[in-house]
């Protein structure tokens, strides 16, 4: 199930986008996201979805494995195109079918409407191709800094996320582990109506929780023991460094900006 | 290692007749149950003439950790953990904390590392007295391992990992790379700088932990049971490590276990009992004790267990010995020394 889907995964490589330091990515991301509103005629979604290309060339992950982690997602682009085309009643009637009315106004509208959404989807799922969940981690902590002022746990939210990476590959074992020992015990994981399926969890989920219990308790008594008081006075071991290449990447995105805004109507 | 205990008629054939064929047995069986197979008698020898390492020079140095008369009860339960326990660690020495389960060894190393803080008596560690306000001091004086792996593994590769501690102590970042590097390279795990801790063996694991309260330069580190979820490779890994630091560190080691094997390798044993103090002294003193330990719920190494037997068969053994290697030296020797 999880084999081709490729939204949150990384692929690791050595690209100029896995190089670019994770803030300015992150920064790209949620500036793209805002100008992709921005485009509103074929041109501007033109040169939206050329920028978006030329990214996915940069990355060094093939297209088509990009595109085919994507085809989960497809169903709902397809859907969102037909919604639109059926809904939207504006501009000149192209055909009639029953009570089916498709109007120029739809297919213009679920054309773009679709395309903005498979554009923001491969952007970000770019971002979680070329990025560690770990440095994506460590850039939300630093671009998020400021809002330690207003006493948002912002450390505290990114230990949390470490930790939890940190501990999902050692989860997943164990869940194997257990899942195995309860077959042995007779316990059916794998067929049998939904209900006994869901039945034949429990089993599997009480002795998840309480090592998972056990772990937290264990863990956080070995941090303190190592010295752990709060994010007050904490030096950080992985840096982020800000290259000329995350300063060329964003002028490029202020180029790309630019033109949307001239060549919008 | 473990072994299963041997039944009273292991060696039902053996009516000793002091013949060299039967020692040679005897010998194969033992080296067979090792699962180690020497091939060349030459290493028979070479253990023989090792002298059994830093036993000799006691430690009667000042005592880095001082505990005296303390109590302890945890708030869920009844009766005290530890009861009027005094102690004290001297600077450079091995010190092994047995005991059975519940015996409060775990307790004792909690309150050496301020985890816990005793109801009654006071603690010392290096002269600093361990309270609530220095705490954080003492906590950089001694290193803690834990139990399992996995559960104080906090960082997502190996050197984050290790570098937790400094950055909780606020090491600068220049200062912090160093170290890292250097307490990697003291566990021999410098190799493994990116890797995952899902890729790691127990042992690895073990060993970055031990790396990581190295980064802190302690003067004293605690296992607390740090081999006992490993695999007898895994714990021969961790103590040979322990035993390498140890020699160049000037390092003050504290192990807790119910291992007695690991403990036989101490300069100096605790025996606990009931959350006070049962005996101490060195391991040849208490593994005199032989049915006692057994009943305080101890299981005594194997090597001291066959000396006995083979000395109630009657073979001339001066003392119980405390490792196998020493054990097959003596039997091997000992026809032709005489």
């Amino acid at each position: 199930m999880m084999g081709k889907f490729i939204i949150g995964r990384y692929v690791p490589a050595d690209s100029l986008l896995h190089r670019m330091d994770p803030r300015s990515k992150l920064i790209l991301i949620f500036l793209f996201v805002c100008i992709v509103f921005v485009a509103n005629n074929p041109v501007t979604y033109g040169i939206l979805l050329l920028y978006t290309f030329v990214m996915a060339f940069l990355s060094k992950v093939p297209l088509r494995f990009i595109l085919g982690g994507l085809k989960p997602v497809l169903w709902l682009i397809v859907f969102t195109f037909i919604l639109h085309l059926f809904l939207t009643k504006d501009g000149a009637l192209l055909f009639e079918w029953g009570w089916f009315e498709v109007y120029e106004g739809g297919v213009r509208q679920g054309t773009f409407i679709s395309l903005r959404f498979f554009l923001l989807i491969l952007m970000t799922s770019l971002l979680t191709l070329t990025t560690t969940p770990i440095e994506i981690t460590d850039g939300l902590e630093v671009l998020l800094g400021p809002l330690k002022k207003i006493n948002f746990p912002v450390h505290e939210l990114a230990l949390m996320m470490s930790i939890s990476l940190r501990f999902i590959p050692t989860l997943m074992q164990e869940t194997d582990k257990i899942m195995k020992a309860q077959t042995a015990r007779g316990v059916d994981f794998s067929s049998g109506p939904l209900k006994t399926r869901i039945q034949a969890i429990i089993p599997l989920l009480v002795p998840l929780f309480i090592s998972s219990f056990k772990r937290a308790e264990e863990l956080a008594v070995a941090m303190e023991a190592r010295g752990y008081r709060g994010g007050e006075g904490r030096t950080k071991y992985r840096q982020l460094k800000w290259t000329g290449l995350d300063t060329v990447m964003m002028l490029a995105f202020v180029v790309v900006t630019v033109t949307l805004f001239i060549l919008r109507t | 290692m473990r072994f299963a205990k041997i039944p009273d008629d292991f060696f039902p054939w053996l009516k000793y007749d002091g013949s060299l064929r039967q020692i040679g047995i005897i010998q194969l069986k033992l080296v067979l149950m090792r699962e180690k197979i020497f091939i060349h008698t030459g290493q028979f020898c070479a253990a023989a003439n090792e002298a059994p390492s830093g036993r000799e020079d006691k430690p009667m140095k000042e005592p880095v950790v001082k505990i005296e008369n303390i109590s302890f009860k945890y708030d869920e339960q009844e009766g005290y953990a530890l009861k009027d326990l005094s102690l004290q660690v001297y600077d450079g020495e091995w010190l092994a904390i047995v005991g059975h389960n519940g015996s409060g060894k775990s307790t004792l190393a909690k309150l050496m590392n301020g985890l816990q803080y005793p109801l009654e008596g006071t603690i010392e560690i290096c002269g600093i007295r361990l309270n609530k306000e220095t705490v954080w001091e003492t906590r950089k004086l001694v290193g803690m391992v834990f139990q399992s792996p996995d559960n104080q593994f906090v960082g997502t590769t190996v050197q984050d990992d290790v570098a937790f501690g400094l950055e909780n102590n606020g090491v600068p970042r220049g200062e912090m790379v160093k170290r890292v590097i250097a307490s990697l390279e003291k566990v021999h795990m410098e190799k493994f700088l990116d890797q995952e801790p899902h890729h790691l063996s127990g042992g690895q694991k073990q060993r970055v932990a031990i790396a990581g309260v190295l980064a802190l330069q302690p003067k004293i580190i605690i296992l607390d049971e740090a081999t006992s979820m490993l695999d007898p490779r895994g714990r021969e890994e961790v103590l040979e490590t322990i035993r390498e630091l140890k020699g160049t560190n000037q390092l003050t080691v504290i192990s807790i276990t119910h291992d007695l094997e690991e403990a036989a390798k101490a300069d100096r044993i605790i025996v606990m009992n009931r959350g006070r103090l049962y005996k101490e002294g060195t391991p040849e003193e208490i593994f005199q004790m032989d049915e006692e330990l057994v009943e305080l719920g101890l299981d005594i190494p194997f090597s001291v267990k066959i000396s006995k037997k083979l000395r109630e068969k009657g073979i001339p053994l001066d003392k119980f010995y405390l490792s196998e290697e020493e054990l097959v030296a003596q039997l091997w020797t000992s026809h032709s020394s005489k």
